[in-house]
């Protein structure tokens, strides 16, 4: 086995991805729910509903920077 | 980019070994000049470039060749050329408002540029470009310089109202200053590293069942299961390039109208 503790940490730093994927979950299940309850303002409410994913989806995002920097840049 | 550098020289280390899978996942996205073995330098053309010069021909394609007959009835290059023209257009005016639309160019543009060079990149064979961070890096800053400057054009030290939440109680003003002031400059690196991460992390997954493929026992899994992703993929190429479209949208409607 090669590698050091800066790959544990980029493997630790991964599990950031499954804490953005709990929040960009939430996001789309509670439009669904809601989307359901009154599907004609569904359709107009589809931007916000990607714009909510993509700040879930941000602080994922970083979790995966800090493992590239840890991979490579370490 | 050292870092690819550094990632390319592993993939040798990996090959040399005789790692357990026949390529390495991320050969893929290595930059190479495309006339020779020399060193990439600033002005050498790579394969990324080749690529990136057949996204734009595909975009000039699509837009001006398809629509130059102008017919009435459109046929069908027209038809995706005015539908991809209305989608951006209705996005940039329900987000930005009517004097947003001034800028419907730039928008339109970029998103052209990212889905066309998303779609190219999922071609066999192919490179793709946006899926390096150094490109999407420079149009994430294009964008964030275009709505810095923008918003102090329009709006001069009003500007800095964003960063001011006026519906907050007055002690918690100045945190809040901080915060939004911290995501402000954080917005270029999210806005690059989403599309580039989303579109490398899909082809990484695809070339990793292609390399469990080369095992005759689990080879049918692996191959419906590249189906499968490269389904997914097509999606995530439009999905991406759309919220990047959109996150511009939203930036730019922060610098037309700063007040919350």
């Amino acid at each position: 086995m090669e590698g050091d503790l800066a790959h544990i940490g980029a493997g630790l730093a991964a599990i950031g991805s499954g804490a953005a994927a709990i929040g960009v979950g939430n996001v789309a299940g509670n439009f669904l729910a809601g989307a359901l309850r009154n599907p004609s303002a569904a359709a107009s409410q589809t931007a916000t509903l990607f714009i909510g994913i993509a700040f879930a989806e941000a602080l994922g995002i970083f979790a995966f920077l800090v493992a590239l920097l840890l991979m490579f840049a370490v | 980019m050292a870092s690819e550098a550094h990632a390319a020289d592993k993939a040798a280390e990996h090959a040399a070994e005789g790692g357990s899978l026949v390529f390495h996942p991320m050969d893929q996205f290595i930059v190479k000049p495309l006339f020779g073995d020399g060193a990439v330098g600033m002005f050498t053309i790579t394969n990324s470039t080749l690529w990136m010069g057949l996204a734009v021909l595909a975009i000039i394609g699509l837009l001006v060749l398809s629509t130059s007959k102008r017919a009435i009835v459109p046929g069908r290059m027209q038809s995706i050329a005015e539908l991809a023209y209305g989608f951006i257009y209705k996005m940039v005016e329900d987000i930005c408002g009517k004097d947003g639309v001034k800028y419907f160019p730039y928008v339109m543009t970029l998103f052209m540029f990212i889905v066309t060079a998303n779609f190219l990149g999922l071609l066999p064979k192919s490179f793709t470009t946006t899926s390096h961070f150094a490109v999407t890096m420079v149009l994430a800053l294009a964008v964030f310089l275009t709505v810095t400057i923008l918003g102090f054009v329009k709006n001069g030290a009003g500007f800095l109202s964003l960063f001011w939440v006026s519906s907050a109680p007055l002690a918690l003003r100045p945190i809040l200053a901080i915060i939004e002031l911290i995501s402000y400059f954080v917005r270029p690196v999210s806005h690059s590293i989403r599309l580039a991460g989303n579109v490398m992390a899909g082809h990484a997954v695809i070339k990793v069942f292609a390399g469990f493929a080369a095992i005759a026992a689990i080879s049918p899994v692996s191959v419906l299961a590249i189906t499968a992703m490269y389904g997914l993929e097509v999606l995530v190429a439009f999905i991406q390039a759309y919220v990047f479209t959109i996150l511009t949208c939203v930036y730019l409607k922060d610098a037309l109208h700063p007040h919350h």
